[in-house]
């Protein structure tokens, strides 16, 4: 499945047509940290929404801490704004079991009580271990769980995909 | 690397056990290190609290007397939702005859996760290592002389926080260094990171010329050792482990060694003053110069507890 005919810019484009309709007032994005926040920080700028986007990480509330340790390292989450009452839309690049999800909405409200919270991701790859729906996704596709999808970012800014074995 | 002849570490090089800063990497280091700034910003939630230590008991064994360790390891271990039992057990079982090892397979036996020993004996964290179960982990909380691998850690913290690198720095640590674990555990942390300066300052009964074979140079004069530095690193003057006469008084170890504003005017303008607490003023150091703009002694103090949920929640993590 070379490069998996998914042409991530293209994809792009849908997401940016697509978070475009989600938006009302008081709306903030916050990206998953890594791939969802290369996706939030060029959404910013493409739908010129005011003040900053979030980022927020999974590290402190992943359930699989037991088994694959401790992560947190550069991906610090950082919520430049005050949650409480405020629609949240998360992104992020690639939606599987909905675990990162989960763990990130948990951090989220370690911060406050946002008035909503949705979903909006680049690739729906299927295989979901819990009731986590995006309210979009550009693409939806079914890959077998031992492959590894995630979103590359070159120096240019431009996004594409990497597609491999997981190795554990 | 074979990482089989350090017990701190698992076949992987992964840490399961804090025991000595002595023999880590330096990546690791840097690793506990973001780590640390991560838990850092914890403190400005809402919610100061997370889970990653749920449903997991630490233990905290002091065999010495503590107050600020203790204490901001316990903090740090109830950041992380552990359950915290604090054992003082110079007052209890040890107290009835009770040896290290029965003492611990007894806490074992009440499901302990994680120990946090203080001890002062070199070595006993070790052993505790050592023998505990293979899902328990094991964090030197100071033992004798040998290390205080925590302190250690935020202390470098707190230079790279100051001072964002290591490869440019001189670093004068000053005082009775030869009872101090803490400079010990500072000089392995330094010298690992590259530091290309660290001095040892003190009169010769406290500093011991063997430390040239660390990698550090030794200082008897006062102004020579802290000269140019960009950071001063105070050790208390340790009475209850001084045996005999080693200095002439505290007053005369004052005049020669204490850091006095007119003392740190020859560091770089920019300095930072350091000490582990708690602070004997006017023994080691002047109180304009505790309280004064270059003290970072409080900040320590608050990452300190950030290092420690970075230990913990790191070696946790990991498996033997």
């Amino acid at each position: 499945m070379s490069s998996l005919q998914l042409d991530a810019e293209a994809l792009y484009g849908d997401l940016l047509a697509g978070v475009r309709g989600l938006l009302r007032p008081q709306t903030v994005l916050v990206g998953i940290w890594s791939g969802g926040a290369w996706l939030a920080e060029r959404l910013q700028r493409d739908l010129q929404l005011e003040g900053e986007f979030g980022v927020i990480s999974s590290a402190l509330h992943r359930d699989d801490f037991g088994s694959r340790g401790m992560t947190a390292g550069a991906d610090h989450t950082r919520l430049p704004f005050e949650i409480e009452g405020r629609h949240i839309v998360l992104i992020d690049d690639v939606l599987f079991t909905g675990r990162t999800t989960r763990a990130v909405v948990n951090e989220l409200f370690d911060f406050g009580r946002p008035a909503s919270v949705i979903l909006a991701v680049l690739v729906d790859r299927g295989g979901r271990e819990l009731p986590i729906h995006p309210a979009y996704a550009a693409a939806r596709i079914t890959l077998p769980a031992a492959q590894r999808l995630s979103l590359v970012r070159d120096d240019a800014g431009r996004f594409s995909f990497d597609i491999r074995e997981r190795t554990a | 690397m074979n990482f089989r002849n350090n017990p701190q570490l698992n076949k992987h090089g992964e840490l399961i056990h804090l025991l000595s800063i002595e023999g880590l990497p330096r990546a690791l280091i840097h690793q506990i290190l973001d780590t640390a700034g991560t838990f850092l910003s914890v403190n400005d939630r809402e919610v100061k609290k997370v889970p990653l230590l749920r449903g997991k008991s630490v233990f905290n064994l002091f065999f010495e007397n503590s107050t600020r360790t203790r204490t901001t390891f316990e903090i740090a271990a109830k950041r992380l939702s552990a359950d915290v039992i604090n054992l003082d057990i110079a007052r209890s079982s040890a107290a009835k005859g009770e040896s290290l090892l029965d003492t611990i397979a007894n806490l074992s036996a009440m499901h302990a996760d994680m120990f946090v020993v203080r001890h002062s004996q070199s070595g006993a964290p070790y052993l505790i290592a050592q023998h505990c179960a293979p899902h328990v982990h094991v964090v030197n909380a100071g033992d004798g002389r040998h290390a205080h691998p925590t302190q250690g850690l935020l202390d470098m913290y707190t230079i790279r926080h100051y001072k964002k690198d290591f490869t440019n720095l001189t670093v004068a640590i000053v005082g009775d260094i030869v009872h101090s674990r803490v400079a010990r555990s500072d000089i392995h942390a330094l010298t690992t990171l590259g530091v290309p300066e660290v001095r040892a300052v003190g009169p010769k009964t406290l500093v011991p010329g063997d430390l040239r074979e660390m990698g550090v140079r030794v200082c008897h004069d006062m102004a020579e050792g802290i000269r140019g530095a960009d950071v001063i690193i105070m050790l208390r003057l340790q009475n209850e482990r001084m045996s005999g006469a080693m200095l002439p008084s505290a007053g005369e170890f004052f005049k020669n060694y204490g850091l006095t504003q007119e003392k740190l005017a020859l560091a770089k303008p920019d300095a930072i003053v350091m000490h582990p607490g708690p602070i004997n003023r006017g023994v080691e150091i002047d109180s304009r110069v505790a309280d004064g703009a270059q003290s970072v002694i409080l900040p320590q103090v608050t990452f300190g507890i950030a290092v420690r949920m970075a230990v913990m929640s790191t070696i946790a993590g990991n498996s033997a």
